[in-house]
């Protein structure tokens, strides 16, 4: 039963106030993609085992979407920030790097 | 025999006296029993047959960890199978049963397949039932499928309530025992909010029976104060019949609060509560299990764990026997013997595995004359339903008896188990210790919470410091530790005089004697419930079931009410010895949630029956109730299916509603309908992303049909889309698609798009909305009054906003049924009145109200399609021949990119046709596949039906079908196979059936 | 190999059962093998099985990282069913179906498939329609089914409430042989057979990497070392991104935790499978007695095998309704599994971007009724290169194309 931080209301919010929604950070491919990138668009996940950018939303609170980074294997939680974010704020990069020094996602 | 004494027992009041019934018999106990003690007290030591032989069985235990005691409890809707009686407080009116026999319990008759033990070993229907195939399903499965399974479920509804509660707290303490109890009030001071829970029904744990000096008090005396003490005190929320079940990730914990006693007399009492806790640490203060002792006979009613004998004469003031003897593998199970001996009960023989001790308590038990013996052991118990006697040997070797001494009971004790399931529900690992003969938390792997850090601490015997002096040996620790969390200044720590108890290292000796032989092994159990026995685990390994796991599935070891509690270890400890590895090697098995079983009803809480899913209702909603609808859920919507008059069937009464609608003038509901607001300077555009067509060039005032698909191109919400103003649309969906609708634009706006200005609100409630259908339809809007509703001012498509009698309303000439139609929007606290008044104004018209499958029938005559019906989520606007709602112009909209792939220009893909029936007395039933004339199997399937009625209208069945490239097979004959094996021959034709010009819609 | 039977059971009961052999032999890996196949789960076992059995490929290995049947083989609620919409999935499930029919005399080893039934709920008219339509389809494409009514259902299965209040009981879709299986007996018996062929099943034994010339493997890096091969597969479901990564690929799909649950044993009051789509809920009853209750899966991605406790509790509820008894049973025990869940929800049995590299994954929620179907077809892939009928339309190039393979028309779940 995983919760965050809204970063929106900056209050903590339940799962079940929340609805995941996947990866974070995809590139929208529309018409003039190849058929490689669409595809990757829109089926080929990361899904790693470790540190994953994914989005939630918080659907039973303000109704906004958000960015977080949780590790899938720990369940750790790095920090959450807002959808339009295009990049994950040097924070929480720095709390990820000082968790895994080699760059090395954890398996 | 096994009696009650006419003094002691801590727990129980003598004044209160409680009456139930165990199989009919109506018997006493007191209040403070549990149902195990009362049972005791009136000499019942036979209390169930267990799982595969059905052989007798009697407590072994007196907590949760009790495999044998489990009886059905109550009957009706108050039936609860497999309740452990160990555990449940008695009350007055109990009325339990027995368990797992055919015929009494005293003389089962499924106990024949105990003499056929031999030849039904862990796994043996693996090996055999495999010829001849039918007999597995008709003959084996049954008989063995009849034998199992313990108590029987109830028939009737829940007759109990149950419901949740929410808790943040500071620092949960698991365990009401000393360990906790010392922790909760070192913290208390501190101001953190606690939550110390214990699952029984007293505070003290052990420490009330064992009893031991602590700060120069009687350790029941010092419990006694420090639970006042805490219960004074308001950062502390002390509770008993309370258990934490599971640690969850991000620290969750769920609790379970019992009040069964109160529930027995109060009715409306809840029975449980579940608790779900967020805490930001978790003290695991829960104590340890004794270990029973693997020989032959162990499991023989009146063989019995030494702590519970212990807890029961201590707490209930009860003896299992006259003559008591022990056999022990450690110091700590003396105690119990000493207890006994001094209450009079006759100790003929105390065996020690081990090869001496100079413990404390053996030389105490010497001093009291009481005959001690090292370094023997069981060759077997004798009794089938009671111990009988006992045969004694030599620990060494391989059971020879050198002598047989009667009792009644034995006791045993195969040395403690820390219990730390919590430990390790959330990743957690625990490792063994051999130095003090228990599993211990693993601090270099713990479970962690959101912030990535560990957040359990673990107190007392949970971590195998079992004896009083050693108990709080880690607790300064923990509470520095938690001050830390806290950022809490260092506070002094109370420091407990507790005198040392020399003893003994415990044996890990677990099966005694060490060589017994086979016929002994075949009669010692490791899990009771279960039946698995110790040639069980030699065959398993033997077999190369070696791995834990394995071992636990092969034998189903440890699976059993209890989880496993008594057998675990030992299971590990002789898989260890069997296959020659260390026990860290070997390894556990993993704990899983929840610790102690928990109430299904506790899971679902209130959410049952109407709450189970609240229902969404229209503002019309009672009016359809008191009319004679009959509800159809869409979505959370109940909607009206049809209005049943007088002794009308359904589909009379949905004919009725179509003809009436065509032939004058029908009503809807359509107030489910989502309508969602878009507006800004970029709603246009942002719409544009959204519809498959385009919407900027939409005229205020005026209605559009849009497509929304997904990113993959397919087809998943439509409806007609108003501009009201410039910058604002009126986007209407599908009933059950207006959430799903508005979370969408939600999500593409906030996520991709968030430089459109735009915002989005979903006002699908704020309206209540009604169709008015039929050729008189534009009589009533002229008899409401107000509005100029004429043809040439308010074409089709056109909407108009204004007062229509004295409702403010929002008129659409849209429609969905083919005739003149109006849909008429106004607030939703009109929304009653106005439905009435147009009853009223319309009764002289011949007005109906018509429910949904009208409006389905009617939208199939005119070949209109349905979300839900022509599509399934792989079905793109092309297939429903919808191209002309698809824009060419615009250089993106979601789906767009999806369109391009190969497989969407397939000219063989399934599209929408109508079909016609050359018999109109036949209907095409639902969901039927359409094949080539001809035709019989897979490879001549065209495709599927999606909408089939018989049309009231033309009088004829109609029906709509996804054929593969359908636009060929016009004028074509297909086959539509029905079930009972006979065909309908049909012709493909245009999906349109009424009306096909429109005139009656633009009039 | 020794037989199983009764026979050889009772004469093993006079020798205290000493005679019995290893099920599986422990071996140590050998250099190097035809086929390598990772993942010593009910699919890759069967894929093994099938190898030797339809092409006489028996230079194989099964390796495994932890031990064999330990993934979601041993933790599905073993319902068996082909009850499919969609021709290609029929297809495969009732291939497997049938071969489940027979797997206990073909394997000589019960794994107790019982054919008791599955009972499918309709509790909406759109949920009594959709079914009709796979109905229809299943008589179409050879799979035995049939519609039954409210009152026919409750003479089936007495305890169950056809009468809501929520959500009343509209009709049921009945698949007569569909059924169970004992989950653990599918893969003890697939290992039993093939250890006895010589394919070598090595467990503890994970792959850390491959070595690759061009577009090509030409051995496999293990924690028992390197082991070279002309062909590999994997069949991992929920490590199968891990796996794809090591192969310098990736795959459509993404892992999430599937729980499930059991109530304590109690006398049997249900014979078949029930399940509820429109609430999100099945349940059947072992031969133990214990209620096997599954619902939904999390929707995030998880590596841990523990999911969310709200989706036991959604289940609960939903099943609640239907069948009010199970109220005062106790849940025993629940643990989650991790379920690789693709685009459609359909599988995947493909071959890759690597030439002699093949998968098969993606069977999210239902993967342990196909076993023995999709060891059929992933073995056909293997030996010939190329995928026969039964394989072919869960390629990965479906995804590109656009060709999906979706159940979810039909049933909001698909287990």
């Amino acid at each position: 039963m995983l919760k965050f931080i809204c970063p929106i209301c900056e209050i903590e919010t339940d799962e079940t106030e929340l609805t995941p929604g996947g990866e974070a950070h995809l590139k929208r491919m529309g018409p003039g993609s190849s058929d490689q990138n669409f595809y990757t668009y829109l089926f080929e996940r990361k899904n790693p085992r470790g540190i994953h950018f994914e989005r939630w939303l918080h659907s039973y609170g303000c109704g906004k979407w958000f960015h977080v980074v949780r590790c899938t294997k720990t369940m750790e939680v790095f920090g959450t920030y807002s959808a339009q974010d295009t990049k994950p704020p040097k924070k929480i990069l720095d709390a990820i790097k000082k968790k895994l020094p080699n760059g090395k996602n954890v398996k | 025999m096994t009696s009650r004494f006419s003094k002691g027992g801590i727990l129980i009041n003598r004044k209160k006296k409680l009456s139930f019934k165990f199989n009919g018999k109506n018997l006493f106990g007191f209040s403070g029993d549990t149902l195990a003690s009362a049972l005791l007290a009136n000499n019942q030591v036979l209390i169930g047959r267990s799982f595969k032989y059905h052989r007798p069985r009697g407590f072994v235990s007196s907590g949760v960890e009790e495999p044998n005691a489990l009886l059905s409890i109550g009957s009706g809707g108050s039936l609860e199978p497999n309740r452990s009686a160990t555990t449940l407080e008695l009350f007055d009116g109990i009325e339990a049963m027995s368990q797992n026999h055919f015929g009494s319990l005293e003389w089962d008759i499924g106990s024949i397949s105990n003499f056929l033990s031999k030849i039904f070993p862990a796994g043996f229907y693996y090996k055999t039932f495999i010829k001849p195939r039918f007999a597995w399903k008709h003959i084996f499965e049954p008989t063995i499928r009849s034998a199992a399974g313990l108590g029987k479920a109830p028939k009737e509804h829940d007759l109990s309530s149950y419901d949740f509660f929410y808790a943040h707290l500071d620092v949960v303490i698991v365990g009401g025992g000393i360990s906790g109890l010392v922790t909760a009030k070192n913290l208390a001071s501190l101001g953190l909010k606690i939550l110390l829970v214990e699952q029984k029904h007293f505070f003290g744990g052990y420490a009330l029976s064992e009893e031991f000096k602590i700060n120069n008090l009687d350790s029941s005396e010092f419990i006694k104060n420090l639970e006042d003490d805490l219960s004074k005190n308001e950062n502390v929320i002390l509770k008993k019949n309370f258990s934490i079940v599971g640690v969850h990730d991000h620290s969750y914990l769920l609790g379970l609060e019992n009040f069964e006693v109160l529930e027995s007399e109060d009715h409306s009492s809840i029975r449980h509560r579940l608790w779900r806790i967020r805490t930001k640490h978790l003290i695991l203060a829960t104590g340890a299990i004794e270990r029973p002792l693997v020989f032959a006979g162990n499991d023989i009613p009146g063989v019995i764990l030494s702590s519970a004998a212990n807890e029961f004469y201590k707490l209930y003031g009860i003896s299992q026997g006259d003559r008591v003897i022990l056999i022990t593998n450690n110091d700590s199970a003396y105690s119990a013997v000493v207890e006994l001996f001094n209450a009079g009960i006759s100790i003929p023989l105390v065996i020690d595995v081990r090869e001496k001790s100079v413990g404390e308590l053996p030389l105490k038990v010497k001093d009291l004359g009481i005959r001690v013996e090292f370094g023997k052991a069981i060759t077997k118990v004798l009794g089938k339903k009671r111990v009988k006697a006992v045969e004694i040997c030599s620990i060494v070797g391989e059971g020879s008896v050198l002598e047989t001494i009667i009792c009644d009971s034995v006791l045993m004790s195969g040395g403690w188990t820390s219990t730390l399931n919590l430990w390790s529900h959330c990743g957690g690992k625990i490792k063994w210790d051999n130095q003090l003969n228990t599993l211990v938390p693993d601090e270099t792997k713990q479970s962690t919470n959101e912030l990535g850090q560990s957040f359990i601490s673990v107190v007392g015997s949970a971590r195998g410091q079992f004896w009083p002096s050693e108990l709080f040996d880690n607790m300064e620790k923990v509470i520095k530790n938690i001050c830390e969390i806290f950022n809490l200044k260092k506070i002094k720590y109370e420091k407990y005089q507790i005198k040392e108890i020399i003893h003994e290292k415990t044996s890990p000796i677990s099966c005694v004697p060490e060589s017994a032989d086979e016929n002994l092994k075949g009669k010692s159990f490791v899990d009771y419930q279960n039946d698995v026995k110790l040639t069980d685990l030699r065959i398993a390994t033997q077999e190369g079931f070696e791995s834990v796991e394995h071992l636990k599935r092969y034998t189903t070891l440890g699976m059993a009410t209890d989880q496993g509690k008594l057998s675990n270890i030992n299971g590990i400890k002789i898989l260890s010895h069997l296959v020659g590895k260390e026990i860290n090697e070997v390894g556990t098995t993993t704990f899983r949630p929840p610790y102690t079983p928990i109430s299904l009803g506790s899971i679902a809480g209130e959410a049952r029956k109407e709450l189970f899913k609240p229902i969404r209702k229209t503002p019309m909603h009672k009016w359809h109730q008191e009319n004679g609808a009959i509800w159809e859920p869409v979505g959370d919507w109940q909607r009206p299916y049809t209005y049943l008059r007088n002794n009308e069937t359904k589909e009379e009464a949905v004919y009725r509603e179509v003809k009436n609608t065509r032939n004058s003038l029908g009503m809807l509901d359509a107030s489910t309908l989502g309508k969602i607001i878009v507006s800004g300077n970029d709603a246009g555009e942002f719409l544009d992303l959204i519809y498959t067509n385009m919407m900027s060039t939409l005229k205020p005032g005026r209605c559009r049909y849009g497509l929304m698909c997904n990113e993959n191109g397919f087809l998943f919400d439509d409806g007609v889309v108003a501009r009201l103003n410039e910058k604002t649309f009126l986007c209407h969906t599908t009933t059950g698609g207006s959430d799903r609708v508005y979370s969408w634009m939600e999500e593409w706006h906030q996520t991709e798009w968030w430089d459109k200005k735009v915002f989005i609100q979903n006002l699908t409630e704020e309206y209540a909305q009604i169709t008015i259908a039929g050729p008189k339809a534009r009589l009533l809007l002229e008899k409401l009054g107000g509005l100029n509703v004429e043809s040439k001012k308010f074409q089709p498509l056109d909407f108009i906003e204004g007062k229509l009698g004295n409702f403010d309303v929002r008129v659409f000439r849209i429609s969905f049924s083919g005739e003149l139609s109006f849909e008429i929007a106004t607030p939703s606290a009109n929304g009653e009145a106005l439905w009435i008044r147009c009853l009223e104004l319309g009764s002289e018209l011949g007005i109906t109200s018509y429910g949904t499958e009208a409006l389905h029938i009617m939208r199939a005559e005119k070949g209109f399609i349905m979300i839900g019906d022509e599509t399934d989520g792989t079905v793109i606007p092309q297939d429903l021949n919808l191209d002309w709602a698809v824009s060419k112009k615009k250089k993106d909209f979601i789906g767009k990119r999806a369109h391009e792939r190969i497989y969407m220009q397939d000219p063989n893909r399934k599209t929408l046709v109508g079909l016609s029936l050359k018999d109109s007395t036949q209907k095409i039933p639902d969901g039927a596949y359409a094949l080539k004339s001809g035709g019989n199997g897979a490879e001549d399937v065209l495709g599927h039906i999606t909408s089939t009625y018989f049309s009231p209208s033309l009088d004829k069945p109609i029906a709509m079908a996804l054929l593969k490239n359908g636009k060929s097979l016009k004028g074509q004959e297909v086959d539509i196979p029905l079930g009972s094996g006979n065909k309908l021959r049909a012709i493909v034709v245009d999906p349109q059936f009424y009306d096909i010009e429109g005139k009656r819609q633009n009039v | 190999m020794k037989k199983y039977s009764a026979f050889s059971l009772i004469k093993e009961s006079f020798n205290n059962h000493f005679g019995w052999e290893k099920a599986w032999k422990k071996n140590n890996l050998k250099k190097s093998y035809k086929v390598i196949i990772v993942g010593a789960g009910g699919h890759g076992l069967a894929t093994a099985y099938y190898l030797g059995k339809n092409f006489g490929i028996r230079d194989v290995a099964v390796i495994e990282k932890g031990w064999l049947g330990g993934g979601n083989t041993g933790r599905n609620t073993t319902i068996i069913r082909s009850n499919y919409l969609q021709e290609e999935s029929a297809a495969i499930y009732e291939k497997s179906r049938s071969l489940y029919e027979k797997l206990s005399q073909e394997l000589n080893y019960n794994v107790m498939f019982s054919p008791r039934g599955v009972m499918m709920l309709c509790q909406t008219e759109h949920e009594l329609r959709a079914m009709r339509r796979t109905y229809y389809a299943n008589r179409i494409f050879g799979v035995d089914t049939e519609m039954v009514s409210p009152a026919r259902m409750k003479e089936m299965i007495p305890i169950i409430n056809i009468n809501g209040p929520r959500f009343p009981i509209l009709g049921g879709l009945w698949q007569p042989r569909g059924g169970t299986a004992r989950h653990d007996a599918v893969a003890w018996g697939y290992a039993r057979a093939i250890s006895n062929w010589g394919v070598d099943i090595i467990e503890n034994c994970e792959v850390i990497g491959v070595n690759k010339n061009k577009n090509k493997i030409n051995s496999v890096e293990t924690t028992k070392g390197t082991i070279n091969c002309e062909k590999m597969c994997f069949i991992v479901a929920g490590s199968s991104s891990i796996l794809a990564e090591l192969c310098g690929f990736r795959l459509p799909v993404e892992s999430v935790a599937l729980q499930a649950l059991v109530s304590e044993p109690i006398k049997p009051v249900m014979h078949c499978v029930v399940m509820a789509n429109t609430v999100h809920g099945y349940m059947s009853q072992s031969d133990k007695g214990e209620m096997v209750i599954g619902g939904g899966a999390d929707g995030y991605n998880n590596y841990t095998q523990r999911g969310s406790f709200q989706h036991i509790e959604e289940t609960v509820r939903a099943l609640i309704e239907t069948f009010p008894f199970i109220s005062r049973l106790r849940q025993l025990r629940q643990w989650g599994g991790i379920v690789d869940m693709t685009g459609d929800r359909s599988p995947i049995i493909s071959k890759t971007p690597i030439e002699n590299i093949y998968v098969n994954c993606g069977w999210g929620t239902g993967g342990f009724k196909a076993i023995p179907g999709s060891g059929w077809a992933t073995a056909e892939l293997i030996a010939n290169g190329e995928p026969g009928e039964l394989a072919a339309p869960f390629s990965l190039a479906r995804f590109k194309e656009g060709r999906m393979i979706d159940e979810s028309v039909a049933a909001a779940v698909a287990h």
